[in-house]
């Protein structure tokens, strides 16, 4: 069982640095989105401090999005999801292991990234440790959820669009949670009680998502 | 326990044969309830004392939501049963109520923005039930999209009703989180639910709509059923010789 776990981890490693430019696109696209708002609303920097919890996080879960569209695709379009379905091991732990793998290469890489935003968007320096954890503890369920989606979708050609119909909704409390706590941060308040929260949808989400997604997936290949 | 009905369930021709029947006894139903309820409650309950006629508009708002709230829960048994005993009839009923819960949905908003202009003073205000109304029906939204965007019939319903049950899951911790959101960045200026006791000459009416509006979600989805059935078995020898007899 760990034999499969590693094999398939290092696939996945070997497969995404062959094609480093893709995994730097979401981080740009993050970027891009983030270096907007202030274009957009003005430089000033009391109202970029109140919506910097917002955009940051706004910005974070667009990016994973974009980035899971096509987490499976590849995998579909070569025929090796079908043989991950006729594979003896279980399929819930294949994909588990496909999607934090993607975490590890996106969303960790926009947890990283994050403070520097923050900085960027005038929050006061004491704030990024919460900014960076929180965004650690909620963008493994972004991912999980967002990997549910992608299973859904995984053989339709306008996969994109539909994709985000379908995960934005599910996201609203990693949101509202993650914002909740940047601002509690902000205010001097305790962020205890949000982080365990996060905490919380993580491990609902690592126990449960696995097995949406291996029922997705068999559904899309099945056709 | 005797389970044939269950099974019976399974097969388009039973349905179709006793959801005939069923029909006319909901449509006399339904008619009865909403004109009862609807005239009662908008020409002889009492004013509220201190909404005026405006509260009036409950007749219409409270039950469309629920309607709406219970439809989301049909719709994830729905799923449910689609999955465990491949049921045809279960795929059926999701495909055809998630059009139905989406209007009864947007109906709740609008009438709630109707009603909420005299009362606060705004049309829309992000209050924790407004928003997660709203939130449900992008739920709905998205259910309809991805029953349409596939165009395989098995496959389509296998998802959707996977989709649906991930939503039932997401329900209740979107419902919290909305609240808790609420809670943290506004006080909760208007609480509809914190009302003085209704007196019965109110809340009579609004029982009768309750009743009257699940009747009318029940024929309008019988309805649509029926039609999708047939649809779907139109070579069936059963569906030619109905169509036949209603010549």
């Amino acid at each position: 069982m760990l034999q499969i776990v590693w094999l398939l981890f290092t696939r996945e490693w070997r497969l995404a640095w062959r094609r480093p430019g893709q995994l730097l696109n979401p981080l740009v696209f993050f970027a891009i989105v983030i270096s907007l708002f202030p274009l957009a609303v003005g430089p000033e920097p009391g109202m970029l401090r109140t919506m910097a919890p917002g955009v940051i996080w706004v910005a974070a879960l667009l990016a994973t999005l974009l980035s899971l569209d096509g987490l499976f695709r590849s995998d579909y379009e070569d025929g090796s999801l079908e043989q991950w379905v006729l594979s003896p091991h279980p399929l819930a732990l294949m994909v588990l292991v496909k999607v934090l793998h993607h975490w590890l290469v996106c969303g960790l890489a926009l947890v990283l990234l994050s403070p520097l935003f923050g900085l960027m968007l005038s929050l006061p320096s004491r704030v990024l440790p919460v900014l960076a954890l929180t965004l650690l503890l909620g963008t493994p369920v972004l991912s999980l959820l967002g990997a549910v989606g992608a299973a859904l979708t995984v053989g339709l050609k306008s996969g994109g669009v539909l994709l985000a119909l379908l995960i934005l909704p599910l996201y609203i409390p990693v949101l509202i949670l993650g914002t909740g706590a940047v601002e509690a941060s902000v205010q001097g308040l305790p962020v205890t009680g949000y982080a365990l929260w996060l905490a919380c949808l993580a491990v609902l989400s690592l126990s449960l998502a696995p097995v949406a997604i291996a029922a997705g997936l068999r559904i899309g290949v099945s056709e | 326990m005797n389970w044939s009905f269950f099974h019976k369930l399974g097969s388009p021709k039973w349905f179709y044969d006793i959801s005939g029947r069923w029909l006319p006894w909901f449509a006399v139903a339904t008619v009865l309830l909403l004109g009862i309820g609807i005239v009662w409650g908008l020409f002889f309950a009492p004013q509220d004392y201190q909404q005026g006629n405006s509260f009036r508009i409950i007749y219409i708002h409270v039950p469309a939501a629920l309607v709406a709230q219970s439809c989301y829960v049909m719709l994830a048994a729905a799923g449910i049963v689609t999955l465990v005993w491949r049921m045809k009839l279960a795929d059926v009923a999701l495909r055809c109520a998630a059009p139905i819960g989406a209007w009864m949905t947007f109906i709740a908003l609008v009438t709630g923005a109707i009603w909420g202009k005299p009362t606060w003073g705004t049309y829309w205000v992000w209050d924790a039930r407004l928003t997660s109304m709203l939130i449900l029906l992008f739920l709905y939204f998205g259910i309809i999209a991805l029953s349409q965007a596939i165009s395989n019939r098995d496959t389509s319903a296998k998802a959707t009703a996977v989709l649906a049950i991930v939503g039932l899951v997401n329900i209740p911790i979107i419902k919290y989180s909305v609240d808790w959101w609420n809670t943290l960045h506004q006080p909760a200026t208007f609480k509809i639910t914190e009302k003085p006791a209704m007196p019965v000459e109110m809340w009579l009416p609004l029982l009768l709509t309750v009743l009257g509006f699940y009747a009318l979600f029940t024929v309008s989805l019988l309805m649509r059923m029926r039609l999708e059935v047939l649809r779907r078995e139109h070579k069936t020898r059963w569906v030619r010789d109905a169509l036949e007899k209603a010549k």
